[in-house]
């Protein structure tokens, strides 16, 4: 398999602030990899990187083989970007939109109306392709966005928090369409655990260092056992205790214990027999892609993103 | 790169027209602070001969346009950059030079088109014109926009929102127009006035444009500086704020994309 994207050592400060800690990662060629971290994570921040607008302040970032530090164009012309923020005219038609994206992708005349009429088919957008951006929905001007980003056949794609504003049929219908793409790599960013599920592979960010990557299957699957969560009366003492009795860890968020344990049912058991008035609610799971970020960073997810405002 | 700053510059002009408000209001606001100055400074004594005030202030109108037409044409820049049309721009191959040339040229012609509708005002002005003065003010007034729109996408770029860009035009862009000979003339200001206005590299662009209409020796000429001087700075105010402009978009600093 061929290296689509590494990177080594990225790291990127605003001012005094550091974003990016120095990351390390490499995606095979064709593959949909998915960068999830809560906001303050510096998945943003890598995204702009990696999409040419931010310059590399230290290590290395390779696309396609080509070096971010040395000359883009030649790169710009094999990626296509979609942005969370609207990059499209809102008070030009949606053709009148894709043909100066078109052209600024060097793609002129028949070919590019070819262009724009395929990728307005894919979408499902022709009947209104005549209609000012600023009357369509949302989700309609979402999948405009995207038919801009893929009307020269790049062979990277890269989508910040791709699935804003769009519903979940469209979300469903978004990924399809890219699952779909033979040898076209995609690169996303989320915050969502859901969305973060359709990647093939997924590396988790927290404050700016890659805690986690792998499918997210095998993410799960590495925690293995079952999670326990309990809302305490007294949450510091139980979580005491329970470590004492079996030796397992619990971590404490506000009054909620969570524990990942091996043998979650006996401990349930152990627990209504004996602590029965300490546990206003118990809870028992899978692992899912937060329980993940929790074992790995000690944080919740949701915390990340009010310590970053 | 041929064809980018085309369609950047289509775009612009495609843009303004599909916005007809902007259609209306940009061709007459011009029209009526010039009918609001001719009437009521009709009898004042700051211009030459016998010339009316709406006379004189015929060409300083047209300065004005071409002035208000790159400010509001470049604002956009500010916003564009963080989200919007600018973003995927930034991120496709099109030279960098490119996308100043193509927003530079749009504007410009935004400013042309405008000049035009007013030029057809001129024989209510007094204003003499023919075939040659036409051509030969349409040629200044495209270098005047050429220097301002280069200089307002320059100011828009360095700028993080656009109620700085409003302070910096009250502050620093009304006043070049005030003092660019298009309201009054340095004949007969305040050292300290005729100075700033020498100082002035739009008091040129204006003075070429007087000369584009009356030759030079008329009586609407006296006291102005000379015509190849006035071309000579025009022609190099354009070139500077492009430059300035082309600049601005090259340096690839964090603070572009923040």
């Amino acid at each position: 398999m061929t290296v689509a994207v590494s990177a080594e050592g990225l790291s990127f400060s605003y001012g005094e602030r550091q974003a990016l800690k120095g990351v390390d990662f490499s995606i095979e060629e064709g593959r949909v990899h998915g960068f999830l971290g809560p906001n303050g994570s510096g998945k943003s921040t890598l995204f702009k990187i990696l999409a040419t607008i931010l310059p590399i302040q230290g290590g290395t970032a390779n696309l396609l083989g080509n070096d971010l530090r040395g000359d883009l164009r030649a790169l710009r012309k094999r990626i296509g970007v979609v942005f969370q923020s609207p990059a499209l005219d809102r008070k030009l038609t949606l053709r009148q939109n894709l043909v100066y994206g078109g052209h600024l992708q060097g793609l002129r005349g028949a070919e590019l109306n070819r262009r724009v009429d395929e990728m307005l088919a894919i979408g499902r957008l022709s009947e209104r392709a005549g209609e000012k951006v600023e009357s369509l929905s949302g989700g309609l001007r979402r999948r405009v966005e995207l038919a801009k980003g893929m009307l020269h056949k790049p062979d990277l794609l890269l989508l910040d928090e791709p699935s804003t504003g769009l519903d979940p049929g469209a979300r469903k219908d978004l990924w399809s369409f890219l699952q779909s793409q033979k040898n076209l790599t995609v690169l996303f960013t989320t915050h969502l655990m859901d969305e973060a599920e359709v990647a093939e592979e997924l590396t988790i960010l927290h404050e700016g260092e890659i805690v986690a990557v792998g499918t997210p299957a095998s993410l799960k699957a590495e925690i293995g056992d079952e999670i326990l969560e309990i809302d305490a009366v007294h949450p510091e003492s139980l979580a005491a205790k329970i470590e004492k009795s079996s030796g397992l860890k619990a971590q404490i968020f506000g009054s909620r214990l969570h524990i990942q344990s091996p043998k979650a049912q006996d401990l349930i058991a152990e627990l209504m027999r004996e602590d029965r008035q300490e546990v206003d609610r118990i809870a028992i799971s899978r692992p899912s892609l937060e329980d993940v970020f929790i074992l790995k960073t000690g944080h919740r997810f949701w915390e990340g993103s009010e310590e970053a405002k | 790169m041929g064809l980018a700053v085309f369609s950047l510059w289509h775009r612009e002009v495609v843009r303004f027209l599909t916005d007809r408000s902007r259609v209306f209001s940009s061709v007459g606001q011009p029209i009526i602070f010039w009918l609001l100055f001719a009437g009521a400074l009709n009898q004042s004594s700051f211009r030459p001969g016998d010339m009316s005030y709406g006379e004189y202030f015929f060409p300083g109108t047209l300065a004005m346009i071409v002035l208000f037409t790159a400010i509001f044409s470049t604002i956009t820049v500010i916003e564009d950059r963080k989200e919007g049309f600018l973003q995927s721009v930034l991120v496709s191959p099109v030279p960098r030079s490119a996308i100043a040339l193509g927003k530079i040229m749009g504007a410009s012609t935004l400013a042309l088109g405008h000049g035009l509708v007013f030029f057809l005002l001129a024989p209510f002005a007094g204003v003499p014109i023919d075939l040659m003065s036409g051509l030969a003010s349409f040629a200044v007034l495209f270098l005047i926009a050429l220097a301002l729109t280069g200089l307002g996408f320059t100011l828009a770029w360095v700028m993080d929102s656009t109620a700085g860009y409003h302070g910096i035009m009250m502050l620093f862009l009304m006043p070049m127009l005030l003092l660019s000979g298009a309201f009054f003339p340095a004949v007969g200001a305040h050292p300290l006035m005729a100075f700033l206005m020498a100082a002035n590299p739009l008091t040129y662009g204006v003075a070429a444009l007087r000369y584009a209409f009356y030759g030079a020796g008329s009586e609407a000429t006296l006291g102005l500086p000379a015509q190849w001087l006035c071309l000579l700075v025009s022609v190099a105010f354009a070139l500077v704020t492009f430059s300035l402009a082309t600049w601005v978009v090259l340096r690839r600093s964090s603070k572009v994309a923040q």
